[in-house]
């Protein structure tokens, strides 16, 4: 199971992959446990002649001890998952680290709109391409998701990263990425008929070569030539 | 215990035929109205289950015509003004259509199938028999409460007609996508959409009292609440949920329809409102509504688990406080639907720790049926078979559950065929073979006729293999990152490699839907040519065997009187290896509680 996961080339996406394996093998575990019992049952336990049901009809002791023993393994789970998230979706954004583009969700592309040199969305040296992120590697990027329209879902599967753009809001998102190359944004969230066709490309690129696409492409900042 | 206000069992008014539509359409006998809302759920299966053919070939081969669409004459598709040619041109599922069919196919199994069967058909039917009444507190409330859902269902299938089509913003209508015209394309089909749920409401309202009503004032004599079947604990849980949970989502596709139709925008952005609030009051219903479509399903195998294992249920207490925490907590978990959608996440460690603990309840109750079929003397009918399937299906479906509860993992897991794959080993795995299981156990009773033995057991077969062929390989198309919702999933080139496991997914479910005809067909022989079932063919202890075959009208000839629980199964000092709740006790001594 844990062999289809798509590569990982995120810094967090490690850690989801280990959560993830550490549930895969702990429900694992717990459905054969209960399977063998079951199935072990049905076999000693099949009607046949000279065998009669005992009268059983509970215990208290046991009752609680797999009521103590789920709920502790759950908190188990709680405790794990906790630091994790926190990291994802609640770390503040340090001043250290501008916004690198505002993603914009419409029907049925992905805008993304570069802050350019002076690193302010909203000003003139403003890039804004379709369906293309080129972003820089071993870099903590911030993004800034909002929507148009409807609540669409900013997916990345090779990052593990999943966030809705949601009408009226401004939701910010960061990754860093461990690995140059190109990867698919995926919509993940029902956004109408073109729903399926809203795809996009995250170009993670090394430092050399991101430069070379950001002076090919980025504005000139012509504030600071002109007096 | 207080006087009942309603006298049970009293005798049958008349006995005069009622003609054919007091009988048969417009009847008000519990048992009747019970049946009704089995032929409707069923109807509605495989209608829902055809929808759902409709989807997997669309994956499977996207954007091919359907089989046998070839036979349409060209003109049709050329001419173009007809509804097949609009609908469906050149007998191609288009992207419209599609997102119809994954809105329509959950809205009817979630809304028109198991909840009509499982509390409808099953509720009605087997609350008076098993508490001893004569029939419900309410009778004609309970024959308009299956009218009106007839009518919701009418309102809802109409949607398929209208221009625009029907409503294709998904089951859980998120808004803003449901709320304008230029967003989907659908206009009236997604008011019908709303209309219809908010007469279902009606017509789920009316059962809820009916049932709550009747579980507390018409139990017979001796029937404590704590002598109840799990099934009558489990429904009556249920009911109060309905009653509570439903007027949520009518009061929400209330805002929506005002929102579409009356320019308000309470889901509306540039009018002020807020998108997300939609998903709280949609999720504050939904996730109740999960357990009402499950809890039947745990009382019902419960009780059959327990008779067919010869043996008492184990833990009778524990399952029912299960069933209470499980009901209580199920009102605090519904943010766990909506971690990546904006929501604060803070608030989303909290719906985690909710969540974790919900699943306890379920773990309980699956320990109990282990220990209820311990030392047990296990007879391997189809309905244990089928009950058997629920408990092992509901374990994949409750464990699956705890992946998305981990708030990390939810992140790439949310919004992929990982969900697709829980929700369908909960609600087939679960409700669905509690529902077959129910089916095949109570049909005597229903009918007067023992089902096929052999052939029900080769649907069971063939069901179980074609069921997990189906969607255990949809966890795998969700760990690889395959979206639900999608309409071609070739479009991405992450998502190619997966293509075979669609293909192989869809052949199971068309299996799996050919399997069906085998329940219709036992179904239908059964009720004509079935042998003749006597009073309790199962040696079962409720009160329901304790009557004929099928019941008279007004169920019982007598009153019953209950000395004792229902699960005295194998008492060592009783020579028959059941003891029904109303056999009087032995002079001297009183065996059971």
């Amino acid at each position: 199971m844990l062999d289809w996961l798509p590569e990982n080339v995120s810094t967090y996406g490690e850690d989801i992959d280990g959560l993830f394996a550490i549930i895969y093998y702990f429900t694992t575990g717990i459905l054969l446990l209960v399977l063998l019992a079951l199935v072990t049952f049905l076999v000693l336990y099949r009607q046949r002649p000279g065998h009669k049901a005992s009268y059983i009809k509970g215990n208290a002791r046991l009752e609680w001890i797999w009521t103590g023993v789920t709920l502790a393994l759950l908190v188990v789970m709680v405790i794990l998952s906790r630091p994790l998230w926190a990291t994802i979706k609640e770390r503040p954004r340090p001043d250290s680290s501008p916004i690198t583009a505002q993603v914009r969700g419409n029907q049925f592309n992905w805008v993304i709109l570069y802050a350019g040199p002076d690193n302010q969305i909203g000003t003139a040296d403003d890039l804004q391409v379709e369906n293309e992120l080129h972003v820089l590697v071993h870099t903590d990027i911030w993004l800034s998701l909002v929507s148009e329209d409807v609540i669409h879902s900013f997916f990345v599967p090779q990052l593990r990263l999943k966030q809705d753009a949601v009408p009226g809001r401004e939701i910010p998102v960061w990754f860093q990425a461990t690995s140059a190359g190109d990867y698919e944004i995926a919509c993940a969230e029902l956004c109408g008929f073109g729903h399926t066709t809203m795809r996009g490309w995250l170009h993670v690129l090394p430092p050399d070569a991101y430069e070379a696409w950001q002076r090919q492409h980025w504005p000139h900042n012509t504030n600071e030539d002109t007096p | 215990m207080s006087a009942p206000i309603s006298t049970p069992a009293s005798p049958a008014p008349s006995t005069a035929p009622d003609g054919f539509i007091r009988t048969y359409l417009f009847s008000l006998d519990h048992k009747m109205i019970g049946k009704q809302f089995l032929w409707f759920g069923l109807i509605m299966l495989f209608l829902g289950g055809a929808l759902a053919l409709l989807i997997r070939w669309q994956l499977a081969y996207p954007e091919t015509q359907l089989p046998g669409m070839g036979m349409v004459p060209e003109s049709v598709w050329d001419e173009g003004s007809s509804w097949l040619a609009r609908t469906l041109p050149y007998g191609v599922i288009g992207p419209e259509l599609y997102n119809a069919l994954v809105t329509m196919h959950a809205t009817i199994m979630v809304f028109f199938v198991v909840a009509p069967i499982l509390v409808g058909c099953f509720g009605n039917y087997l609350i008076p028999l098993m508490i001893g009444t004569d029939d419900m507190a309410f009778p004609v409330l309970n024959m308009l409460s299956f009218w009106i859902t007839v009518g919701a269902g009418v309102i809802l299938l109409s949607s398929f007609f209208v221009a625009g089509g029907a409503a294709a913003s998904g089951w859980t209508a998120y808004t803003p996508l449901s709320v304008k015209e230029i967003y989907t394309g659908v206009g009236a089909g997604q008011d019908l959409w709303c209309f219809s749920l908010i007469v279902l409401g009606i017509g789920s309202m009316l059962g809820a009292i009916n049932y709550i009503t009747t579980i507390v004032n018409m139990r017979t004599e001796g029937m404590t609440y704590f002598r109840m079947p799990l099934t009558i604990w489990s429904l009556f849980i249920v009911a109060i949920l309905l009653l509570l949970a439903m007027p949520v989502l009518t009061a929400a596709l209330a805002l929506l329809l005002f929102d579409r139709t009356l320019g308000t925008s309470f889901f509306l952005t540039e009018g002020g409102g807020e998108p997300i609030l939609w998903q709280h009051l949609f999720w504050f219903f939904g996730h109740p509504e999960v357990y009402i479509l499950i809890l039947p399903a745990m009382g019902i195998v419960s009780d059959i688990l327990s008779v067919f294992s010869r043996k008492p249920i184990f833990g009778y207490h524990a399952m029912v406080y299960a069933m209470l925490a499980i009901a209580f907590l199920g009102w605090i978990v519904w943010g766990h639907h909506m971690f990546q959608s904006g929501m604060s996440p803070l608030l989303g460690t909290t719906f985690m720790i909710s969540t974790m603990v919900i699943a306890v309840p379920s773990a309980i109750k699956t320990f109990n049926w282990l220990g209820t079929l311990y030392r047990g003397s296990i007879q391997f009918t189809t309905p244990m078979l089928h009950s058997l399937a629920f408990v092992s299906m509901f374990m994949i479906g409750g464990l699956s559950g705890i992946y998305m509860t981990s708030t990390p993992v939810d992140m790439y897991i949310h919004d992929t065929f990982f969900i697709v794959a829980h929700i369908h080993y909960v609600v087939f795995g679960g409700s669905i073979f509690g529902i077959f299981a129910a089916i095949h156990y109570w049909f005597p009773k229903m009918f007067g006729r023992m089902m096929n033995e052999p052939l029900g057991k080769i649907h069971f077969v063939l069901t179980f293999l074609s069921f997990n062929a189906t969607f255990f390989p949809m966890h795998i198309l969700g760990v690889g990152g395959h979206m639900r919702r999608l309409y071609n999933p070739m479009q991405y080139e992450f998502l190619q490699p997966l293509q075979p496991m669609n293909e192989f997914i869809t052949t199971s479910a068309l299996i799996m839907g050919a399997t069906q005809f085998l329940l219709i067909t036992n179904v239908v022989w059964s009720f004509w040519k079935g042998p003749l079932a006597d009073k309790n063919p199962w040696q079962a202890n409720t009160l329901e065997w304790t009557t004929h075959s099928p019941p008279g009208h007004g169920n019982f000839s007598t009153a019953p009187v209950v000395y004792r629980g229902p699960y005295e199964y194998s008492m060592p000092q009783w020579e028959t290896d059941f003891l029904p709740q109303d056999q009087p006790p032995e002079k001297g001594g009183s065996p059971g509680p």
